[in-house]
């Protein structure tokens, strides 16, 4: 295969999650000498991006989403660490968790997964976290972001919960706070005091990447 | 259980018209009730009117909404608009059910009730059992009758199980069991409450409830008047 057939093909299979091609077409460009810069903003960054523009259109749902995530995810195992010995720097770090007393994650590793490919380094916590653990995570890993995520209405309070957590640490202004979870709104990112929010994962790139640039721009004296 | 948006499912004799012919009161009737039901609770609802003898029509939508909760509240109130002319009080068999306040600003701009709680399973539990299942184990999966029959297709297909099977531990390893709200359990649902358990990988606790909370829940809801 030549290198142009290779990203289409990369950026085809992972339009279809077909994760095993994926894999094996990145492993291929690889021994072929192409840059893995090359595969995943030239074939798995656009394939993914596709994916969440076909979600919002309507035309994919989340099965379809979480397939090519995991495609992705698949060829990232292999992409990360040559990714890093190559020095690319990435664009921010971002720690990221489901809130305490909510189990429920497909849509938060949707957002790493496209956080990812945008360049961010992702720092997982998992589901269940609780504040005290976002603290020691922010505290150890110094985050440019943190994300709290939830979906239930029931467990959304704990976003003040961590938010207040983070104030008691003294951490609360070195890190920028998002919010997100299908029962969030602006509104209650607002009520909360979290620095932003976002309804999809796509938006969350955008959103993250918007904050990160206004807090890294000096405010003119 | 029909799927068609405007078709009662459960009517007297005097309730037969289409509500598709407008403001014919005569078969409706000032008196009767139309119900807006989702359609995982429009039978036991129907079962429900047919024994008390209400006065009640029920007019179900697909229950497959419920993977999209952010249809529900716009289909709600369609639906509403065609049945308001017709009948002399509307009302609404959802919970939240995920809109997130969508159906009830609906409900709030026409004047409609809701049933109480987040989801279905509170109106067959009650809220606080269901809050105690999910404080116990977050991990909880509810089923109710309904999702057991349905199973296959509400679940599995609508998760893309069936295509993608690999996905299943994307959906559900962080879960920890299955609680079955069994409204009338028998041996056929039991074995399909327990093959679903077994599809998800995860242990089955069957609690029954009964349907005397959405009994209760309806009557409250045609007897108040906003």
């Amino acid at each position: 295969m030549t290198p142009d057939e290779i990203l289409k093909g990369l950026y085809d299979e992972t339009l279809v999650g077909n994760g095993p091609r994926v894999l094996e077409m990145t492993n291929e460009a690889l021994g072929m000498g192409m840059e893995p810069q090359t595969l995943l903003f030239e074939a798995l960054i656009p394939s993914l991006e596709e994916v969440g523009a076909r979600f919002e259109r309507g035309d994919f749902f989340v099965p379809e989403m979480l397939i090519a995530g995991r495609a992705m995810a698949g060829a990232m195992e292999v992409l990360r660490p040559l990714l890093a010995d190559t020095g690319v720097e990435t664009i921010g770090k971002f720690v990221m968790g489901t809130v305490q007393g909510d189990v429920h994650d497909i849509g938060k590793n949707l957002v790493n997964i496209m956080l990812e490919g945008a360049g961010f380094e992702v720092i997982d916590l998992g589901v269940q976290v609780k504040p005290e653990k976002f603290v020691q995570a922010i505290e150890e890993h110094t985050p440019d972001i943190v994300g709290f995520s939830a979906f239930l209405t029931t467990t959304m309070p704990m976003f003040k919960a961590n938010m207040n957590a983070l104030e008691k640490a003294g951490i609360r202004n070195e890190v920028i706070v998002m919010v997100g979870g299908a029962p969030v709104t602006q509104e209650y990112a607002d009520a909360v005091g979290a620095d932003g929010y976002a309804a999809d994962a796509s938006a969350t790139v955008k959103r993250a990447k918007e904050l990160l640039h206004a807090r890294r721009t000096p405010v003119p004296a | 259980m029909s799927s068609s948006p405007t078709e009662p499912t459960s009517t007297t004799a005097s309730s037969t018209n289409s509500p598709s012919e407008p403001s014919d009161r005569s078969s409706s009737g000032p008196s009767r009730v139309a119900l807006i039901a989702c359609g995982a609770i429009a039978q036991p609802a129907a079962d429900a009117v047919a024994r008390r003898g209400w006065a009640i029509d029920v007019h179900p939508l697909p229950p497959l909404l419920h993977n999209r909760p952010e249809k529900i509240a716009g289909e709600v109130a369609d639906l509403a608009a065609t049945l308001l002319p017709k009948y002399s009080q509307v009302v609404v068999g959802y919970a939240d059910c995920g809109t997130y306040g969508a159906l009830d600003r609906v409900c709030d701009d026409l004047g409609l009730d809701r049933l109480p709680g987040l989801h279905c399973y509170d109106v067959y539990a009650g809220a606080r059992e269901i809050q105690s299942l999910m404080e116990e184990q977050p991990g909880t999966y509810l089923l109710t009758d309904f999702l057991v029959r349905s199973f296959a297709r509400t679940v599995e297909r609508e998760l893309g199980l069936d295509r993608f099977p690999e996905l299943l531990p994307d959906y559900f390893r962080h879960y920890t069991r299955v609680v079955w709200l069994a409204q009338e359990p028998d041996e056929e649902l039991s074995a399909l409450a327990q093959a679903a358990a077994d599809r998800l990988g995860l242990p089955l606790e069957i609690r029954p409830t009964g349907t005397s909370g959405l009994e209760s829940a309806l009557g409250a809801l045609i007897g108040r008047s906003r």
